[in-house]
């Protein structure tokens, strides 16, 4: 178990190195570079622009600009933000509850809700609910999140008036209860593809683990079926789900980034807009080094997860 | 078709089938899994089910546990389990019957327990459900279990899971799941067929000492006429979902009457105890010669301080003659099938030498070997996964030649001839794998590995996954080929009676070193090492030295 924690503590270090090396590369091939913000400004003169981008260090060498960043990175400096000259990690941690209170949500309903539909589509194989249930899963995979997010704005914003457009909180008011209902449109919409998903992965695994002869033998016990679904199906075709979590994560990252703009949520992905049509490369950079350690580390937890729960890999 | 039996008094009998039918759904080879099936299991005895694949045998004891799927439905007939018909009984009143009145231990022990949940949880389960105990009293009584099984230690195997035991230590923990609530009546199905020989002898020796001990009824479900000789009572024979022939076991062992019943029982192999003919063959420089041939596994890593050493194949050494068969015998982690493989160079060996008509194919690199690839061919266990779905028959058998420059004109006559030779029609050539049984695909990896003429074949469990009547047509198939074209065989299997089948010579294994080596009568009759003793005594319907609850017939 030591050695495996160890092993996948180094694999995701050279994930990040890769990841962060493709990141600063992609960045310094964009048109115009950090600079042309600046450029834009008329009282800029060649010398101010020359003196700011030695000032800022983008005169130097690539891969000296990176090994400089990587080394300040690690000692907990992500650089200053291009807009407003704040930290970056002030900057990143003003915006991360925000997408972390949506994407937490989002994962609960798309875990409670996808495994309820799975496993209720697995105990009643070929019923009527089986078949919404696959056809419901069709739709919410073949319709993009931007578009549900308008339909729902529409329907319960705009017709009905039961639920805010966007925003996480009126001004103002800011309480719990103020915040959830901000959150369910969101939320929700974030989650749908996730429920499709994992539904289907769910009613998948479920029947795996049904058709395996220890379901048998638990029958064969007297076991009650309530008990035998609970007891035996479910734990075991939990097991593989752990690791799709993981998988998703990213995913659900991304579809965070796109609700956020349809909602006006102030998180991550509104950030990660506005800092790129800044050209605010250093919060860019963060934002990417950020969420990639949020994958990295979701799926270091899956791993630990599925090592902890199966005796087979815990005890191994 | 049920042959007539008479009923002793009603408290004899522990379980009464009477006229049972179970019809299939729509669409099925057959209308129904089992017609009109009606027999007694008497009290205190041991009645045996035997029958090949697909005779219904196993889906009458799902019957009796009420544990059909859906898809089958019983359309006629009682089940009366201690005088009461349990056909059509509520799920709830089910569910009180199984584990109290009637419990099952099942073919495959690693999957019949649940990975997730330790072995006490999985016993103490059986008493939870049925409400009986508190769980101080419940975690006492599994323990007692755990001892009467004989499991070592039971306070540490309480603790333990499924996946740390061995395949005899869980079917242990499967009839002391069964025992748990003392039902009069046990079914097993086919509960040794996945174990080694001598685990499967300690196992039914188990089954039969609980069955006497507390007077249990057992329905034992097996295709092995061996296992029949050892342990039953009375027998049923079962073809197509109908009963053949009951009646005691001295009986239908010795005087089966019923022509089904006499060929099952004639295709059973037995340990002959006489040499193969010797083939007329020019004594020459063996074709294969091994010399201390070594392969190790590892395992975790010398950094964390975990590596772990198994020599899978240790020191082995042995020539094979032109035209003759090498059995190489072992149980399960014998090192077998690593062998095997290392002669196919599908992994390559730690040490020694693999001569091979003269060269040392050891430490040939791959590219050079691939010229001699033809020349040793194999033959898998697994006719189903080892021809690719998606390939027509004459795909399959001309790809390899042609590969390797053969013409296809050439290579597709030459399909067809092997074909016919193997016993199948030319017609075969443009169908596909799926559309052939299991002992017909068998027949077709032995023509793909003759499509190059090999020198030498590999033939790894390549009847074990046969019912006994195929795998006796396949055996004497390999035979005839070999005495045709004077083909060299190492024939690898768990089983010694097949072994003794067609082996000129026989090599055992046991962890990864060969104990012994010698001709089939010396090896059965006056086997020198006590681990082949051990494993001659353990097949089950043998003795050679006459002592057996009932000798089989033929």
């Amino acid at each position: 178990m030591r050695g495996f924690l160890l092993h996948r503590l180094f694999q995701s270090a050279v994930l990040l190195v890769i990841v962060s090396l493709i990141g600063f590369a992609t960045l310094s091939l964009m048109p115009g570079g950090p600079m042309a913000q600046y450029g834009l400004d008329p009282g800029m003169t060649q010398d101010d622009l020359a003196r700011l981008k030695q000032q800022l260090g983008l005169d130097r060498p690539l891969w000296v600009q990176y090994f400089d960043w990587a080394w300040r990175l690690l000692q907990g400096d992500w650089g200053k933000s291009f807009r407003d000259g704040s930290a970056v990690l002030s900057v990143i941690g003003r915006h991360i509850f925000a997408t972390l209170l949506l994407m937490g949500t989002s994962t609960v309903i798309a875990i409670a809700l996808g495994s309820w539909i799975g496993i209720r589509g697995a105990t009643h194989r070929h019923s009527v609910f089986d078949y919404l249930a696959t056809i419901g899963a069709m739709i919410a995979l073949s319709i993009p999140t931007f578009w549900f997010g308008l339909i729902g704005i529409y329907f319960f914003t705009l017709k009905l008036g039961w639920l805010p457009a966007g925003n996480m909180y009126t001004i103002g008011d800011g309480s719990v209860l103020d915040y959830a209902h901000h959150l369910i449109m969101p939320s929700v919409v974030l989650s749908l593809v996730h429920v499709a998903i994992w539904s289907r992965y769910m009613r998948t695994a479920t029947l795996d683990a049904i058709s395996q002869d220890f379901v048998k033998t638990a029958r064969a016990k007297g076991a009650s079926e309530r008990r035998v679904l609970m007891k035996h199906v479910v734990g075991n075709a939990l097991l593989p789900m752990i690791a799709l979590a993981g998988v998703q994560l990213p995913s659900i990252l991304t579809g965070a980034l796109v609700t956020e703009t349809v909602f006006t949520w102030p998180g991550m992905g509104r950030l990660f807009l506005d800092s790129l049509s800044y050209s605010d490369y250093p919060v860019v950079m963060g934002l990417l080094i950020f969420s990639a350690i949020i994958v990295i580390l979701g799926n270091l937890i899956a791993d630990i997860v599925i090592a902890f729960v199966d005796p087979r890999i815990r005890l191994a | 078709m049920s042959a007539g039996k008479t009923t002793g008094a009603a408290q004899d009998v522990a379980l009464a089938i009477r006229g049972l039918t179970l019809s299939l759904p729509r669409n099925m080879e057959r209308a129904h899994a089992v017609s009109d099936v009606s027999f007694d299991l008497r009290r205190g005895q041991i009645l045996c089910i035997i029958g090949e694949s697909g005779s219904g045998k196993s889906v009458s004891a799902n019957a009796v546990m009420g544990l059909l799927p859906r898809s089958i439905r019983v359309t006629a007939g009682e089940i009366l389990l201690e005088g009461q018909n349990i056909v059509g009984l509520p799920p709830d009143r089910l569910r009180e019957i199984r584990g109290r009145v009637v419990s099952m231990i099942f073919q495959d022990p690693l999957s019949a327990l649940n990975p997730l949940m330790t072995v006490g949880q999985q016993v103490d389960e059986v008493l939870a459900v049925h409400g009986v105990g508190t769980p101080q009293t419940r975690r006492e009584r599994t323990l007692e279990l755990l001892t009467e099984v004989g499991l070592p230690s039971p306070e540490l195997t309480y603790q333990q899971y499924p996946f740390r035991l061995s395949g005899g230590q869980r079917q242990r923990v499967m009839i002391a799941m069964a025992l748990a609530l003392e039902p009069s009546i046990l079914i097993a199905d086919e509960p040794t067929t996945a174990l080694d020989v001598t685990t499967q002898a300690q196992i039914l020796k188990l089954i039969r000492d609980i069955q006497r001990r507390k007077n249990m009824s057992v329905m034992f479900i097996t295709h092995d006429f061996g296992v029949v000789s050892e342990i039953a009572d009375s027998v049923v024979v079962m073809e197509k979902g109908q009963i053949v022939e009951q009646g005691s076991a001295d009986k239908v062992l010795k005087t089966p009457s019923h022509p089904y019943t006499q060929r099952l029982i004639a295709a059973v192999p037995h340990l002959t105890g006489q040499n193969r003919p010797a083939l007329d063959v020019a004594a020459s420089e063996p074709v294969l010669k091994v010399e201390g041939l070594l392969k190790t596994y590892r395992s975790g890593s010398a950094f964390m301080g975990t590596l772990r050493e198994v020599a899978a194949v240790n020191e082995v050494s042995f020539d094979l003659a032109a035209g003759q068969t090498l059995g190489i015998v072992g149980e399960s982690g014998s090192g077998k099938s690593s062998l095997g493989r290392l002669l196919l160079k599908l992994m390559d060996s730690d040490g020694g030498r693999i001569v091979f008509e003269g060269t040392d194919i050891a430490r040939m690199p791959e590219p050079e070997f691939r010229r001699l690839r033809p020349r040793i061919q194999m033959v898998f266990q697994d006719p189903s996964a080892s021809l690719n779905p998606r390939s027509t028959i004459g795909r399959i058998l001309t790809v390899g030649p042609v590969a390797h420059g053969t013409p296809y004109a050439e290579a597709r006559d030459e399909a067809r001839a092997l074909l016919k030779r193997v016993g199948l029609d030319g017609g075969a050539f443009d169908r596909y794998p799926h559309e052939f049984s299991g002992g017909q695909r068998q027949r077709i990896g032995i023509a793909r590995a003759l499509m190059f003429r090999p020198k030498l074949l590999v033939a790894d469990e390549a009847v074990s996954a046969l019912d006994v009547s195929i795998q006796a047509q396949i055996l004497k198939l390999l035979d005839d080929i070999q005495r045709e074209t004077g083909v060299s065989m190492v024939f690898i299997t768990h089983d010694l009676r097949v072994a003794s089948q067609i082996c000129d010579e026989i090599v055992v294994m046991h962890k990864g070193k060969i104990v012994e080596r010698g001709q089939p009568s010396q090896i059965f009759l006056d086997p020198t090492s006590a681990y082949t003793r051990e494993l001659v005594a353990a097949i089950p319907g043998e003795r050679p030295d006459g002592g057996g609850r009932i000798a089989l017939a033929g």
